[in-house]
């Protein structure tokens, strides 16, 4: 399981995913495949299009060529026929089934932290209020937050925001969930207290794909590593040898080399 | 010379000022809530619509800013009725005037506010499987309107003051009043500052109940 990919069916098959912005290239053709359960973390530089890649698998970002197939199920374009954008409802409901949380959190500032976690239920789910509100406080719960069910997103902290966010995002049932350099906004002191619950909901089989600069985090946490430079996927394996400081892979020590050297 | 103030006259028909009031009040009232729908559909129709509409409603803003407000109620009062065959008393055409005047405004307001809403919100809302519409009333119209919420009170209030111009087709509000109440008694000092009184003493109420409402909903940012 920790290598991949080949035996399993993917719960998300990334193949040949290409996209760019005017004249600059993004993603090269990039291929992924992630298997239920799995953690895969994407690291590299910035510019590298791991950002780019996640915001392609829920269709936040359109891509010019290739396939992104969430249990077997084209994300954002139709099926059949000639290449063709999903309808505004149909692409809706694809993103239901995969769950975001952001760099900036994002949270609805005039809802409150319970509000947040059932806007989606009630409107997308079809819960009714008590429902959600029963569905939202269970996540608030594991997220630590069950006191802060009435705050509004301005009355908490920069951490407390994104484990609202993580529970936004978890309450709806995604079959996978992504996490977009989620500790980046965070000042260093509110970092673990996020980790920690991306730890638990790793451990309980949630599969996820997060882009990250937490390396340390990465190491511990993931099934695979896989390092973006460039628009492409340079290397792609187990933690420990991608991030052993004598990797074959060029691109790979100068980053790592790099990012040792910033970071202390 | 020796002008002696006298107000004796101008509380015996009070009565006349205060349904002024009353009216002008009204006037803003229905304008502005009329507004209120012309702005949000435009705005709306406008970020989201291509480079034909978006003329056209930028034509519609700007010409309705750049002629003044007077000139408007003339056009509709008078000029409207004679090109096609619509009849409609005075407060109501007025109403028509006001409204499509206040539209213009907000759509420039709302439109700003919609545009000020950050784009990460729009992300989360479509991240959760929102539908466009969904999105739009339950994401971007909350933070904009909490963010376009002070403009808003500062239309309302100015649109108040503009009701006074309703008195060139007779229509009797404050203003109207005022001038009905010189006609009679020759009192123009007493009168005008006892209606100037009124409009400061309205304005700054009004100032303060909406400041109130702003609070309210900023303590929920």
């Amino acid at each position: 399981m920790s290598t991949g990919s080949n035996d399993t069916p993917a719960l998300l098959d990334i193949r040949d995913v290409s996209k760019a912005f005017g004249t600059v290239q993004v993603l090269r053709s990039v291929s992924l495949q992630v298997t239920r359960g799995e953690v895969v973390t994407v690291i590299g530089p910035s510019g590298s299009g791991k950002t780019t890649l996640l915001r392609c698998v829920n269709f936040l970002e359109s891509y010019d060529s290739g396939s992104i197939r969430i249990d077997g199920k084209e994300v954002g374009f139709r099926e059949a026929g000639a290449r063709q954008r999903r309808s505004e409802r149909d692409l809706a409901a694809m993103r239901a089934e995969t769950g975001m949380v952001f760099q900036s959190f994002n949270l609805f500032p005039h809802l409150t932290a319970a509000g947040n976690i059932m806007l989606g239920l009630t409107k997308v789910r079809g819960k009714s209020s008590a429902e959600a509100r029963t569905i939202a406080e269970h996540w608030l719960g594991r997220v630590g937050l069950a006191h802060k069910a009435d705050s509004l997103p301005a009355e908490l902290s920069g951490g407390q925001q994104q484990r609202v966010g993580i529970a936004r995002a978890v309450a709806m049932g995604p079959k996978i969930l992504l996490l977009d350099e989620i500790t980046s906004a965070l000042d260093p002191e509110l970092v673990g207290e996020v980790l920690e619950v991306v730890r638990s909901l790793a451990e309980d089989g949630m599969t996820m794909v997060m882009v990250t600069h937490e390396m340390a985090f990465a190491r511990d946490a993931s099934s695979r590593i896989v390092f973006m430079a460039d628009g492409g996927v340079s290397a792609a394996g187990p933690p420990a040898e991608i991030l052993a400081a004598d990797t074959d892979n060029e691109r790979l020590r100068t980053f790592l080399a790099r990012f040792r050297a910033s970071h202390f | 010379m020796g002008y002696a103030l006298n107000f004796n006259l101008i509380w015996r028909h009070f009565d006349k000022l205060w349904s002024g009031l009353l009216l002008s009040l009204e006037l803003a009232v229905i304008s502005i809530a009329i507004g209120i729908v012309i702005g949000l559909v435009l705005a709306v129709w406008y970020v989201s619509a291509g480079r034909v509409v978006r003329t056209i409603i930028a034509a519609y803003v700007e010409f309705i800013r750049n002629v003044p407000l007077i000139l408007l109620v003339y056009l509709v009062f008078y000029g409207l009725p004679t090109v096609v065959d619509i009849a409609y008393s005075a407060p109501t055409s007025f109403v028509v005037t006001l409204s499509l005047y206040s539209g213009a405004y907000l759509v420039e307001v709302f439109r700003s506010g919609l545009e000020a809403v950050p784009r990460g919100q729009l992300d989360a809302g479509k991240a959760i499987g929102l539908t466009p519409w969904q999105r739009l009333l339950n994401v971007r119209l909350p933070t904009m309107l909490r963010i376009t919420l002070p403009a808003l009170s500062n239309t309302f209030i100015s649109l108040f003051k503009d009701t006074s111009v309703a008195s060139v087709i007779s229509v009797p509000e404050l203003t109207y009043g005022a001038q009905w109440i010189n006609f009679n008694t020759f009192r123009i000092v007493e009168v005008y500052l006892v209606v100037t009184a009124m409009y400061l003493l309205t304005g700054y109420i009004l100032l303060f109940a909406l400041r109130l409402v702003e609070r309210r909903f900023r303590a929920a940012r």
